[in-house]
């Protein structure tokens, strides 16, 4: 454990604590600049991104070698990759626009044909440079090794731009997830702010290629965001939750892959982020599963406990297996379905309340309460004790079971 | 041109051509409902499913391989469906979180096993070695009708052509059902056809399809082969058999001419290595797309999309 | 005001045994409860719709009119509730039933032509392999010309109209030859020429001794279409003939405050005219 400690508290020498400080800079910016791509519905749009930097890489190694360098400048490389992301992401806009085919097809060809492109340069490169290996390998799954303190300033200037962009843009943005066609009419350009969304996710893909590789920051823009939903109901709160995950994650998954051995960072912050997730995707208080078992067993509970009363309060048989060993199990049906004093007592009750709805619905004409005439509401809940004596006096005396109307 | 061909090309072009064929037919369906991505997230996990097929075998063999990578796309599958049903997410996000982790997973499994064999697999799962697939005891054409050589034939062109064939073979055999499934799944569900399990079975044979052709083409290139064929395709024709019949063209085409290019290319300008074959039939898929794109006779879109379920 | 007007589920003094559902019902319904998370989107319904008429489901926006229909089909799931046709469980009477859903629930840039999507009204009879012969393109077009669309069978779906997509819609459920029709609110959305030509083959399938039941959201023109109506609002509010059950105060009981006083005295009022 020692040696997790010591890297969690950037002790773990030069190297590993900028990779730490390196890793939460990008797993901040990538959760909160991912979060509005996941709003807008468009998450998969930064795996299209992800896998078109990869010609640009390419490109931009080729050119520099043409140019006299070395080819291995991590500025150029990024600047390659920028231009043809962004270049993808045009073509998935075209594509869309231009044509019937949905925004899915866009994606996924430009994802596979620019990767495709990829490939063919990296062949290309290993020829020009035979005997000389370029590295670019690396930018498939990342690799921290040999950090240098520049990669690292790349990384903490391009995320603080990208988190302060987010959060300026907060607002048209929120709009433009939640209902593009209200944000036209307030006068916002949509397509551009869709473009700063995705170009935002781009800015976030390009910085986090050197560390994670392109394959794994799609999950570093995709995950957090989808966790911070399970805990929030408002989009801002999901942002800064999303930026935290991410942050955490980043931090965390350096720190672990700094203090043992074959563990790449990468897929070490990508699985801490999916931890989570997974958390969160059971336990979250309102979305998580448990949470939400638990919510439709007493709902089917429910209605299966007022539909066999009510069947019990119209004297009709219960044919349900389940509803008959719902009463049963409280004492109000015997084995073979017969109602006990109990039950019987109850379905007076449901059947009274059934005919005091009658006579609401018939002096309350307005839909909102009317609207709660759904079989499951209690009438106390809608009215007050006052106006249920009022709904009696109107039912005259309680009547026994059959005598209906 | 006798010779050398058969020896160096003839097999990697009809595995190329199997493969993008028996990718582009599901595709054709994953496009109209919506779920092109699908194939990008099946490709993904490929390379989770052979580094576990690896730990468990301790062998780099073909067949168990094309099982771990055939139970992982699975797994990626039911895992996307339950993420999406349990946490109300909708189909992208849950797709991004289910395969990148599961990628993640992949990663890292094979940085513990210290084999490098299995790298070099690895990065042939992920970028193919289309090239490497040659027919060596072949001495020409008549070759074909020599038993002796013909047995020395690379399995992986007699299992692509079956994986090839059984999905034909699905698509005539379900093919009306695929159709009214795909258009009007409430309607579909009035008539007793199991829409649900035929969706499911869609994804398994898009699923079948990407793995058999994962070592041929690699795994992400498979996207390009799932999606640009049939896309391309629907901007063509307004009826879907036809749809099928030129997303089979395409996907003919694109590996024919993507595999010429990468292999003659270079050498027409004075280059002398062959290029990956795999990158550069999806870039002549991805050419063909954007043909279609600016020149497609049913390009613009005609009827209204789907509107919003409404109760 | 006296204090029982409004009926609350079999209550009504019907005679109806659920265990027993009447041979001539062609569509019954017993504790249908369909529900979209926590809220019940249809409670505890109990249905008859008489077989040889035309029955309408009506209600406010909302009242789990298309969900009844849905889920009796089984295409959306059901939390209880069993459904019969003829006297028979659904299940096993999928050949008797045509279904025509909303026109919006389906993609109408799908690359398919109009006497396709007729066509697959037959791949259930037809199966997996069997040859669509031509006899049954002939059958289509048939249906095409019932509902005047006979000249556009080659076009492709998306150059069609609203009304137009809805009559191809009613074509397909009629190549089926079903004896019970299910229409989920086929005069959403249609020009006036196209109503008029759905409801007279309705008519004439009704005089062909078949039963229809329709999601119908127009109250001007229920009393005038219709024989039989369900009045729903999450709960069955009222069930029966048209003359005794399309009243004001079933109408009020069912809207609720949404529908005006003379609103409701107007629909009456022109309903019993017409």
């Amino acid at each position: 454990m020692s040696p997790f400690l010591d890297a969690l508290l950037l002790q773990a020498g030069y190297n590993a604590a900028l990779v730490g400080i390196g890793a939460g800079l990008l797993g901040f910016a990538a959760g909160s600049s991912g979060t509005f791509l996941f709003l807008r519905k468009r998450a998969l749009v930064s795996d299209a991104v992800a896998h078109a930097t990869l010609p640009g890489v390419g490109l931009a190694f080729i050119v520099m070698v043409a140019l006299g360098g070395d080819g291995r400048s991590l500025a150029g490389l990024l600047i390659g990759s920028a231009v043809t992301a962004w270049i993808g992401l045009m073509l998935i806009e075209w594509i869309t626009r231009r044509t019937r085919l949905a925004e899915d097809a866009a994606i996924g060809a430009v994802l596979g044909v620019f990767f495709g492109l990829g490939i063919v340069l990296l062949t290309v490169i290993q020829t020009m440079s035979a005997g000389r290996q370029a590295g670019l390998e690396g930018f498939l799954l990342g690799s921290t090794a040999g950090m240098l303190f520049e990669d690292a300033i790349i990384i903490a200037v391009g995320g603080s731009v990208a988190v302060f962009a987010t959060w300026l843009l907060r607002r048209p943005m929120t709009l433009v997830a939640f209902d593009p066609d209200y944000a036209a009419a307030l006068g916002y350009d949509v397509r551009r702010i869709d473009l700063m969304m995705m170009g935002l996710a781009m800015a976030v893909t390009v910085i986090g290629l050197k560390l994670v590789g392109l394959i794994l920051i799609v999950a570093m823009l995709i995950i957090p965001s989808v966790t911070a939903r399970f805990w929030t109901e408002r989009a801002h709160h999901v942002v800064w939750i999303a930026g935290g995950i991410g942050g955490v994650s980043g931090y965390v998954g350096a720190a672990i892959s700094a203090s043992a051995p074959s563990m790449p960072t990468g897929p070490v912050i990508v699985l801490v982020a999916a931890g989570a997730f997974a958390i969160s995707l059971l336990f979250a208080p309102v979305r998580g599963v448990v949470a939400s078992l638990l919510r439709h067993r007493r709902f089917q509970v429910r209605v299966h406990r007022r539909q066999g009363l009510l069947a019990l309060a119209h004297q009709h048989p219960i044919r349900e297996p389940f509803t008959l060993r719902l009463l049963a199990r409280e004492g109000l049906v015997r084995a073979d379905g017969v109602a006990t004093q109990a039950g019987r007592a109850q379905a007076a009750k449901v059947s009274r309340d059934e005919r005091r709805w009658a006579i609401a619905r018939e002096i309350h004409q307005d839909a909102g309460l009317t609207g709660r005439y759904d079989g499951l509401t209690p009438i106390e809940e809608v009215f007050t004790a006052d106006e249920i004596g009022e709904f009696d006096r109107r039912l005259g005396a309680p009547v026994g079971l059959g005598g209906g109307s | 041109m006798g010779t050398d061909f058969v020896q160096f090309s003839l097999t990697p072009i009809l595995i190329g051509t199997f493969a993008a064929i028996a990718c582009a037919l599901p595709g054709n369906f994953l496009i109209l409902r919506r779920q092109a991505l699908i194939g990008d997230a099946i490709s993904h996990v490929v390379l989770p499913g052979i580094v576990v097929a690896f730990l468990v075998t301790g062998a780099v063999a073909a067949i168990p391989m094309l099982i771990g990578a055939a139970g992982a796309a699975i797994v990626a599958v039911i895992l996307i469906e339950t993420v999406k049903r349990l946490g109300r997410i909708e189909p992208g996000a849950a797709m991004g979180v289910v395969f990148t982790t599961l990628f993640a997973a992949g990663v890292l499994l094979l940085e513990q096993t210290d084999t490098s064999s299995v790298h070099l697999d690895v990065e042939h799962a992920l970028m193919g070695n289309l090239e490497s697939l040659i027919w060596f005891r072949a001495t020409g054409w008549d070759s074909l009708l020599d038993p002796a050589a013909l047995a020395t034939l690379p399995p992986e062109l007699g299992r692509m052509a079956a994986v090839c064939a059984l999905i034909v073979g699905l698509m005539l055999v379900f093919w009306r059902w695929l159709k009214i499934a795909t258009f009007d799944e409430g309607f579909a569900q009035a008539l007793g056809i199991p829409a649900a399990g035929l969706g499911f079975g869609l994804v398994i044979t898009a699923a079948v399809a990407a793995v058999a052709a994962f070592d041929a083409v690699g795994s992400i290139i498979v996207i390009a082969m799932f999606i640009c064929p049939p896309a391309a395709a629907r901007l063509m024709t307004n009826r879907l058999a036809a749809q099928v019949w030129w997303s089979v063209a395409f996907a003919t085409v694109s590996a024919v001419l993507g595999y010429v290019l990468a292999g003659y290319g270079p050498l027409w300008f004075g280059g002398q290595n062959a290029l990956s074959a795999a990158g550069m039939i999806a870039a002549v898929s991805g050419v063909i797309l954007g043909l279609a794109v600016l020149f497609g006779p049913h390009r613009a879109r005609v009827g209204a999309g789907r509107a919003d379920a409404s109760g | 005001m006296t204090p029982t007007p409004v009926t609350i589920a079999a209550e009504d003094g019907q005679a109806r045994n659920p265990a027993l559902p009447t041979p001539e019902s062609a569509l019954a319904m017993r504790g249908m409860t369909v529900s979209y998370g926590e809220k019940p989107a249809v409670f505890s319904v109990d249905a008859t719709f008489p077989a040889g008429a035309m029955s309408a489901i009506i209600g406010p926006n909302g009242a789990g009119k298309s969900t009844l229909l849905k889920a009796s089909l089984g295409v959306v799931p059901r939390l209880s509730g069993a459904v019969t046709v003829f006297g028979t469980p659904i299940e096993k009477a999928r050949d008797r039933i045509a279904y025509v859903p909303q026109r919006a629930s389906v993609d109408w840039d799908f690359p398919t032509t109009v006497i396709d999507v007729v066509q697959m009204g037959l791949y259930r009879k037809v199966g997996l392999l069997g040859r669509l012969s031509g006899a049954a393109a002939q059958q289509a077009r048939t249906c095409l010309d019932r509902v005047g669309m006979a000249d556009f069978a080659d076009r492709q779906i998306g150059q069609l109209s609203g009304g137009q997509q809805q009559r191809v819609f009613l074509a397909r459920a009629l190549v089926q030859d079903a004896d019970l029709y299910l229409l989920d609110e086929p005069f959403a959305g249609v020009d006036a020429a196209t109503e008029r030509a759905i409801i007279d083959v309705l008519k004439l399938l009704k005089s062909e001794g078949k039963s229809v039941v329709a999601v119908h959201h127009d109250l001007a023109t229920a009393r005038g279409y219709f024989d039989h109506v369900f009045l729903i609002n999450v709960r069955r509010i009222a069930e029966g003939p048209v003359e005794t059950t399309f009243t004001a105060e079933n109408l009020n009981a069912t809207y609720g405050g949404r529908l005006s006083a003379t609103h409701v005295d107007e629909l009456t009022l022109t309903g019993g005219a017409a």
